[in-house]
């Protein structure tokens, strides 16, 4: 499903991302932890070139993306990857000035050219999906965190992608809010979507994914089943990191 | 004294109000050709190609950093030496479009800039072009902060629209002038000149209050 081979990002002399090679099979969702400044977030984003590598390649389905070459000669190509890759930020990014309704046919309607009638009928669909019939004509202001962010998975999943990427969907939300979004996300992994998802939620990361990836100082230094590698870590960083997460976090 | 006044301001009035036609003209004719340019040229400065942005960067610093009515005059009396005569008319029409365009494009490059990365991002996230994002997600948010000192720049352009008495465009104070100079009735005239340019501002002030309102619309309660 993705295929990353020797990923490297250079940013100001700085090493961000060192040589990563990663795959996610179809149905598989993964979580990648680590300390703030490992690059996860950074290497979510070169993903679907929100950010730009600086060498390497990205695979998603059949659309092959080469880093080395000038990305601005390969804009349709990252285009067709973006379509099928859905992206939820952790600041949800909706468009204020489009109502709920409207911010999830926004991909539909303008890159699709999906007829109105059959956009909006999707539109509620997913709109119900995660929770939020009825709200289809707030405005995101009028909604809360965690709404605006259920309203952003929605806009996501109306591109219908392969799979969906999330960058610290819970970071932005006060506590209270945090369950609902998880409990979507939840939903969608029963469901058997690919998703990656950035996180510091532990102990939905442990339920949730197959498979956890730690990253720290710009490399993966440790992967595997999810429940294993919270019980059982192999590598001093990862005991490290845990020991120092799961001291404030309850796992239940 | 008064009734006289009153009398002269009567006779008077169909020549104000076909100077004040032209300064309708020339305001409407400047900010709608001062917006199209401006727009393009503030396209151009947000480019990644250093030769466009560089170019409207120079552009803007030239019509802002010298007055408007030397360009009127660079244009009606200049051009004519290179051989490029134009009719007061559309002369005063390129000067005030050019020199609207400067002032709308760091307008218009401002509110562009002030809108979150983020709002680029997701529309990219969804597969949208470039073009795609700035006309749906970026310029309706970007329309909001430019509003206001658009609004203040075409108020502006209403009262500058007088300079082109200088180049003989019979506007609503070269009119005013005409009739004082064969009347001698110079506090009549230029009061009447300047509540009709008075009018015209308030007219811009609320259309652009009804514009803002609108663009506004979904930061209201619902």
């Amino acid at each position: 499903m993705i295929r990353v081979e020797h990923l490297s990002k250079q940013f100001n002399g700085q090493t961000v991302l060192n040589d990563i090679s990663l795959t996610v099979e179809a149905g598989e969702v993964i979580a990648i932890i680590g300390p703030s400044g490992s690059g996860k977030t950074t290497f979510l984003r070169c993903l679907n070139l929100l950010e730009t590598p600086s060498s390497g390649r990205i695979q998603v389905g059949d659309v092959s993306i080469d880093a080395t070459r000038p990305l601005t000669q390969q804009s349709g190509l990252i285009r067709k990857l973006r379509q099928q890759v859905g992206f939820v930020f952790q600041n949800f990014n909706l468009f204020p000035h489009r109502t709920a309704l409207e911010n999830v046919i926004e991909g539909p309607l303008v890159v699709k050219k999906t007829p109105r009638e059959q956009a909006e009928a999707l539109g509620r669909k997913l709109l119900a999906k995660v929770g939020l019939a009825g709200k289809e004509d707030a405005y995101p202001r009028r909604l809360s965190g965690g709404q605006q962010q259920r309203v952003a998975i929605a806009r996501a999943l109306a591109m219908e992608p392969e799979v969906i990427l999330f960058d610290e969907p819970t970071s932005a939300l006060d506590p209270e809010l945090v369950g609902e979004v998880l409990a979507t996300i939840r939903g969608l992994a029963e469901e058997k979507r690919t998703m990656v998802i950035v996180t510091h939620e532990m102990s939905f990361a442990r339920d949730v994914a197959n498979r956890v990836i730690f990253f720290d100082k710009g490399v993966i230094v440790e992967q595997g089943e999810a429940k294993a590698l919270f019980a059982n870590p192999q590598e001093e960083r990862t005991r490290q990191f845990l020991g120092k997460i799961l001291g404030s976090q309850q796992v239940g | 004294m008064i009734e006289n006044s009153l009398q002269l301001a009567l006779d008077s009035a169909p020549f104000l109000l076909k100077g004040a036609y032209f300064t309708v003209v020339l305001s409407l004719g400047g900010m709608f050709f001062g917006l199209l340019l401006g727009f393009g040229l503030a396209l151009m400065r947000l480019s990644r190609f250093k030769l466009l942005s560089w170019t409207a960067r120079v552009y803007v610093s030239f019509f802002r950093g010298t007055p408007l009515l030397v360009q009127l005059f660079v244009i009606y009396y200049g051009l004519p030496q290179i051989g490029l005569e134009l009719d007061p008319l559309p002369a005063a029409l390129i000067g005030f479009s050019l020199n609207m365009a400067a002032y709308a494009c760091e307008i218009l490059r401002a509110a562009i800039s002030s809108i979150d990365r983020g709002q680029w991002e997701a529309a990219a996230s969804i597969g949208m072009t470039r073009g795609q994002a700035l006309r749906r997600a970026i310029l309706p948010q970007a329309a909001r902060t430019a509003l206001p000192p658009l609004g203040n720049s075409f108020i502006s352009l209403v009262k500058d629209t007088a300079l082109a008495a200088t180049i003989q465009v019979p506007e609503l104070f070269r009119q005013a002038q005409l009739i004082t100079a064969r009347t001698f009735e110079v506090f009549t005239m230029y009061l009447a000149a300047a509540l009709i340019y008075w009018v015209l501002a308030s007219v811009l002030a609320h259309l652009q209050n009804r514009l803002e309102a609108r663009v506004n619309r979904h930061d209201q309660e619902s």
